[in-house]
C-alpha cells in the first residue's frame, strides 16, 4: 500500500481537522485515513457497506445496520466528521447528538415512540416479546414524564441524559 | 411493577462448537459494565456501550489487523542512500532474477524428465516409484527455495516417518509448504487453487498424497474429516501437515486453529515458522496479488529469511476437548513464533459472522433489562 499519509498533504489534513471542529489531532487523521484506505479496498474514495461488514467485529454488533445507514458511501472528510463524536475531546452534547441521530432514522428531527421501539427491537432481537417492550417503555416514559405519543427531540435527549457522564470513547491508535 | 416475566430463549448451545466462546477473548465485549439500580428512560436510550463497540470496530478491528501486510520499512530516504538502493535494485532485477529464473528452471526440467519416465516404467514397482517421485518433489522444492535465496534454519528433530501423527503448522503464504516439503515428504491438505497452481496440485502434488478440499465443500466437514482418517491409517503413507488456520495470516498474528485436525486421535506434532521481514515479507496477501505475482515479488527481492521449529509432539491429554487441544497448540506454536492470538476463525475473509453472535450480544442486553426491572 505504501506509505498513506504521503497520498495527504499538510493542507489535507487541516482542511479535515476543521471540517471535524479540531476533535482529532494530525496525527490521529493521518491514522484514521491508513485505516480508511485499508477498508477502502479499491481506492474508491469511500467505504462501500459489504467492505464494512467484512470486519467482523462490526458485522457482529446488533446497531449495525443502523450505523450502516449512516456511514456508507461517506468521503474521507465525512467519515471522520462521523466518528469525531467518539474522541475524548467531543462533549457530552455532541455525542447524544450521534445518538439522537441514531434514533431519529429518518432525519426529521424528532424521535417517536415506535423509532425507540425500533432500535430496542435492534438491541434485544427475539430476547424480549414486542409486547414487552412496547410496556417497559410506556412505563419508563410515564415515569420521565412523557406520553407515549409524545415526540423526543434533541433537547429532550439532552435533559433525560442529564449531567451524569456519558461515556463515549474510542481511541485511534497512533503509531 | 409485578407480572412482567423474562421471555428469553434459551441459549442454543449446539451453535458454534467449532470454537470457543469468542466473548472469552474479546477485549471490548467484556467490558461493558453491568449498571445496576432501577432502570430508567435514561438507560434504556444510552446505547453508547454498542455505538462505542461499533465505532472501535470500525476505527480498528483485530481480525483485519491479521491480514495486513507490513513490507519492511523502506531505508533509500536520503541522498546517498537512494542510490545506493537503486543500485541494489538493479542488481535485484537484471542479475539475480534471471539467475534464479534460470535456475528454476533447471530444476522444472530435471524435475519433470527425470519424473515422467519414472512414474510410466516403474509403474509395477510402487514402492520404488513412490520413494523416488518424493525424492524428486523434494529435489524440486529445494530448487524452488533457491530460487528465491531461502536462508531458511531449521531447528529441532526432524519429524520421523511415524503412522498415527499429524503435522500442524501457521500458515503465511503457500512457500510454507514449499520450505518444509524440501526437508521432509509431508502430504498436505490444502484448498483447491485454479491456475497453474491447481496444476501443480493435481499431478505432482499427487504423487506425495495430497488431499484436496474447497472451502466452499469444507462446511461439509465429515468429508474432509474421513479423509484425513483414511490417510493417517495407511502405514506407507507421508506424514500428513496441516495448515489448521484455514487461510494465509500475516505471520504477525495467530488465527483459531479449526479443530479437525485436533480430532484424529493421533499425535500432533506442532511446527512453528517465522518470516524475517528484513528483505521482503512473505506473507501472502491473497486479497491483494495472485501467487504468480507473490512469487515474483520473492525472486526479485535478496532473499527469503525464515526460521523453522519443530516443536515437541502433543497428545490430547485426559479431559481435553479437541477444541482445547487445537488451542494449546496454538498457544505453543503462537509462543515460539512470537505471533499474538486472536480469537476469530480465519474464514470470515471470505463469509460474513454467524448471526448467533449478534443474538448473543442481543440476549445479555435483554437479560441486563429484565433483571433491573425486576429491582426495585
Amino acid at each position: 500500500m505504501g506509505n498513506a499519509s504521503s497520498m495527504l498533504t499538510q493542507y489535507d489534513i487541516e482542511e479535515v481537522q476543521e471540517h471535524c471542529h479540531k476533535l482529532f489531532s494530525l496525527q490521529e487523521i493521518v491514522s484514521l485515513y491508513q485505516r480508511f484506505c485499508q477498508l477502502d479496498r479499491n481506492a474508491k474514495g469511500f467505504i462501500s457497506a459489504d467492505e464494512f461488514l467484512s470486519v467482523p467485529e462490526f458485522a457482529m454488533n446488533p446497531l449495525s445496520q443502523r450505523l450502516l445507514k449512516m456511514v456508507d458511501g461517506l468521503n474521507f472528510k465525512d467519515f471522520v466528521a462521523f466518528l469525531s463524536a467518539f474522541s475524548a475531546k467531543a462533549s457530552v452534547q455532541q455525542k447524544i447528538q450521534l445518538i439522537f441521530k441514531v434514533y431519529d432514522s429518518d432525519g426529521n428531527g424528532k424521535v417517536s415512540f415506535n423509532d425507540i421501539l425500533e432500535v430496542l427491537r435492534d438491541l434485544s432481537g427475539s430476547f424480549i416479546s414486542d409486547n414487552q417492550r412496547e410496556q417497559v417503555l410506556t412505563q419508563l416514559l410515564k415515569e420521565a414524564g412523557y406520553l407515549r405519543d409524545s415526540y423526543l427531540m434533541l433537547d429532550d435527549f439532552i435533559k433525560v441524559f442529564g449531567s451524569s457522564g456519558l461515556k463515549m470513547e474510542v481511541e485511534v491508535p497512533v503509531d | 411493577m409485578s407480572g412482567i416475566e423474562g421471555k428469553l430463549s434459551s441459549s442454543s448451545s449446539e451453535l458454534d462448537l467449532d470454537r470457543p466462546n469468542i466473548e472469552d477473548y474479546l477485549p471490548s465485549g467484556s467490558s461493558i459494565h453491568e449498571p445496576r439500580g432501577k432502570l430508567r428512560l435514561r438507560d434504556l436510550l444510552d446505547i453508547s456501550p454498542t455505538l462505542t463497540e461499533a465505532a472501535g470496530a470500525i476505527v480498528d478491528d483485530s481480525f483485519t489487523r491479521c491480514f495486513k501486510s507490513n513490507p519492511p520499512e523502506p531505508w533509500n530516504w536520503n541522498v546517498y542512500l537512494f542510490p545506493l538502493w537503486c543500485f541494489g535494485v538493479a542488481i535485484r532485477y537484471l542479475v539475480l532474477f534471471p539467475v534464479r529464473v534460470i535456475v528454476l528452471t533447471i530444476g522444472w526440467i530435471l524435475f519433470l524428465s527425470s519424473v515422467i519416465p519414472v512414474h510410466f516404467l516403474l509403474k509395477g514397482h510402487d514402492k520404488l516409484r513412490e520413494k523416488m517421485e518424493r525424492f524428486l518433489v523434494e529435489l524440486l522444492c529445494s530448487f524452488f527455495v533457491a530460487s528465491w535465496t531461502g536462508v531458511v534454519k531449521y531447528h529441532g528433530p526432524r519429524p520421523s516417518m511415524r503412522p498415527k501423527q499429524v503435522f500442524v503448522a501457521n500458515h503465511t503464504s503457500m512457500i510454507d509448504f514449499i520450505i518444509l516439503e524440501q526437508m521432509t515428504p509431508f502430504a498436505v491438505i490444502m484448498q483447491k487453487h485454479p491456475g497453474w497452481v491447481g496444476l501443480i496440485q493435481s499431478t505432482i502434488l499427487e504423487s506425495v498424497g495430497c488431499i484436496w478440499f474447497n472451502r466452499s465443500e469444507a462446511k461439509d466437514r465429515e468429508i474432509v474429516a474421513k479423509k484425513l482418517r483414511d490417510h493417517i491409517q495407511g502405514v506407507d503413507n507421508n506424514p500428513l501437515l496441516i495448515f489448521p488456520e484455514g487461510t494465509c495470516v500475516n505471520n504477525q498474528y495467530s488465527v483459531m486453529f479449526k479443530k479437525g485436525a485436533f480430532e484424529l486421535g493421533c499425535t500432533v506434532c506442532p511446527i512453528a515458522i517465522k518470516y524475517n521481514k528484513i528483505f521482503v515479507d512473505a506473507f501472502w496477501n491473497s486479497r491483494k496479488q495472485s501467487f504468480t505475482m507473490h512469487l515474483l515479488q520473492l525472486m526479485t527481492s535478496w532473499a527469503v529469511v525464515c526460521d523453522v521449529w519443530y516443536l515437541e509432539p502433543q497428545n490430547l491429554k485426559p479431559g481435553e476437548t479437541p477444541i482445547e487441544f487445537a488451542e494449546r497448540v496454538r498457544d505453543i506454536i503462537s509462543v515460539r513464533a512470537g505471533l499474538k492470538k486472536v480469537p476469530w476463525d480465519g474464514y470470515l475473509k471470505y463469509s460474513r459472522p454467524s448471526p448467533k453472535h449478534t443474538e448473543r450480544k442481543q440476549q445479555s442486553f435483554a437479560e441486563s433489562v429484565l433483571r433491573r426491572l425486576e429491582e426495585k
